[in-house]
């Protein structure tokens, strides 16, 4: 069940639209902040308040690269590693989570601080590498910067 | 030249209201209520104003489509789904300049008699978000947004939707799709968004960038615009420069600046003196381009006739310590993931194409790979609904057109000694 801010939310979100259909991707951004991934409940809870079917929901939800199909870790740090930021060292930085942090791509640490999602362009190319972690961006990254960044995370 | 596009973005609060009027801000739209909507559409034509998203189709035509088309209510999506790898052009526009976007929307949403507006924007751009939506608030508040824009007749709503993170996205049926409420596949064509699009509508999805050149080009009029850059596709251009350049970054050029001039003067020359090895000149799916091949002008109309395309301006450049299996092969393993699945040479053909070159770079590559990766994207090209397929096989086929050596070393020698990738 959703909570009664996060259904106001869902409602005003679905004012903005012709039908109930097109608020379904931001209603599943709403429903992972309040579940924290997708469970089976958060799409039950979409499809319910949106009158959407819950197969087409979860269809949909399982598409798109954003949306968290797992328990996820507290901080997600999303490091691209497409061209340009692979040809300026982004692989090295790769074995620098796991070496430092025992952080693997798609894995998650095992006191659940971070998780690492290997991302595919989020158009910081001209200060590559760069990551996400969750909304902030970092670029021009190295070992000892990153280090020093996910340091403020706890 | 004079900065149109990423005019004051050194000023802090750029993104502010108060800030952009100041600077001149909304006075376009007041002068392009003053005209007929069917007047705006032939200034856009004077201009010669082409869609900045890649394609770079002639935008006064698509708006005359879906003006014409007799049913209501239309729709203007703004294409901020910017994904294609190496490209960074649309982000200070969304961040810094926010206000010209919107009063382009507005401007272009009456030309076309559309009266409701999504800015579709990529998961991965969170700050944008937010920026956008306060933009909103603000262009609501001062009456440049609603019921009654400017207390005229003309409605226009707007809002931000946002991606979750699909490069497929960026293609308009996609966009449509996932607007909708549903997985971004690509939809056959015809009918156009033009003439059924989101909600079965009539609809206009055009670029960022390109909605972003209307405030000026309405300011200072089509014929002036067009005397701007190459005369076959004036106005300014945003290219964004990544890769082993001294000077990464935007810059704001005239149409058709020669792709030699953006990196020796412009971006200040390779790197640490380096040789250049290769340079991708339009973002990830143009064709690669060696050193001898950079000396052409960027634009939708030449850079085809040098062997690429001038796609969304990004240019990756790439230096001699590169392996272009490498790069390849992460290309192929982007088009994998983003492959939306619905087209059979698409999704069976981008994995095939990874697993090879995955091989070839961890110097497990065999006697004929090469003929076979050709032979694989020969099969994928031109058969399938949208282009991602078509630009995952014409990597490949560039890649190997240029630098054909450089792959059957890797199989002779197992390898380059650059080790195997762990991305």
């Amino acid at each position: 069940m959703f909570s009664e801010a996060a259904v106001r939310e869902i409602q005003e979100i679905r004012a903005k639209y012709p039908t109930a259909r097109a608020a379904l991707l931001p209603a599943i951004y709403v429903a992972q902040r309040e579940f924290g991934w997708l469970t089976p409940e958060a799409y039950e809870a979409v499809s319910d308040l949106l009158g959407v079917p819950k197969a087409i929901a979860r269809g949909v939800g399982t598409f798109y690269a954003m949306y968290k199909q797992k328990p996820m870790g507290r901080h997600v740090v999303q490091l691209c590693t497409n061209v340009s930021c692979m040809i300026l060292g982004a692989e090295r930085l790769v074995d620098f989570l796991k070496s430092r942090f025992g952080l693997e791509p798609g894995g998650t640490t095992p006191d659940g601080r971070f998780s690492l999602v290997i991302m595919e362009c989020i158009g910081a190319c001209g200060t590559a590498p760069a990551m996400l972690v969750n909304d902030d961006f970092y670029e021009n990254l190295t070992e000892k910067s990153i280090e020093d960044i996910l340091g403020k995370y706890d | 030249m004079e900065k149109v596009l990423l005019k004051n973005i050194e000023n802090p609060r750029s993104a502010d209201i108060d800030e952009y009027k100041k600077a001149g801000g909304y006075r376009s739209l007041s002068k392009a209520l003053d005209m007929a909507s069917k007047d705006i559409i032939e200034e856009v034509k004077k201009a010669g104003l082409r869609g900045r998203g890649g394609a770079g189709f002639p935008v006064a035509m698509k708006w005359t489509f879906a003006s014409g088309d007799p049913k209501f209510p239309k729709y203007l999506l703004c294409n901020a789904d910017e994904g294609e790898p190496g490209t960074f052009k649309d982000r200070p526009i969304l961040e810094k300049n926010p206000h010209l976007l919107i009063e382009g929307m507005i401007i272009s949403g009456y030309a076309l008699g559309a009266e409701y507006g999504y800015i579709y924007l990529r998961g991965e751009y969170p700050a944008a978000k937010g920026i956008l939506n306060k933009a909103i608030r603000q262009a609501y508040e001062n009456g440049y947004l609603g019921d009654s824009v400017l207390g005229r007749k003309t409605k226009f709503h707007l809002a931000v939707h946002q991606g979750a993170g699909a490069y497929i996205c960026g293609e308009e049926t996609a966009l449509i799709e996932s607007l909708e409420g549903d997985k971004g596949q690509p939809r056959i064509k015809p009918p156009f968004p033009v003439n059924v699009g989101v909600f079965s509508k009539p609809t206009v999805v055009n670029n960022v960038e390109t909605l972003a050149n209307l405030p000026y080009l309405i300011s200072i009029g089509g014929e002036a615009y067009a005397r701007i850059g190459s005369p076959e596709c004036p106005g300014p251009k945003i290219y964004c420069v990544s890769g082993h350049v001294e000077r990464t970054g935007v810059y704001e050029l005239p149409m058709g600046t020669n792709l030699k001039d953006i990196i020796y003067t412009h971006c200040g020359g390779i790197k640490g003196g380096k040789k250049l090895k290769a340079v991708i000149p339009g973002g990830i799916s143009t064709p690669v381009l060696p050193p001898d091949k950079i000396d052409c002008p960027m634009d939708f109309v030449n850079m085809p006739k040098h062997g690429s395309m001038l796609g969304s301006g990004a240019v990756i450049v790439m230096d001699e310590t590169v392996c272009l299996v490498k790069v390849c092969y992460r290309a192929l393993k982007f088009f994998e993931h983003e492959s939306c699945g619905k087209c059979t040479p698409c999704r069976e053909g981008t994995g095939w194409l990874r697993r090879i070159l995955g091989r070839i770079e961890g110097g497990e590559g065999m006697d004929g790979d090469v003929d076979l990766l050709l032979a694989i994207a020969g099969n994928i090209i031109g058969k399938t609904f949208c282009p991602l397929g078509d630009g995952a096989a014409s990597v490949v086929q560039n890649f190997i057109k240029h630098f054909r050596p450089e792959f059957e070393a890797h199989i002779k020698n197992k390898g380059c000694g650059a080790g195997q990738t762990s991305i």
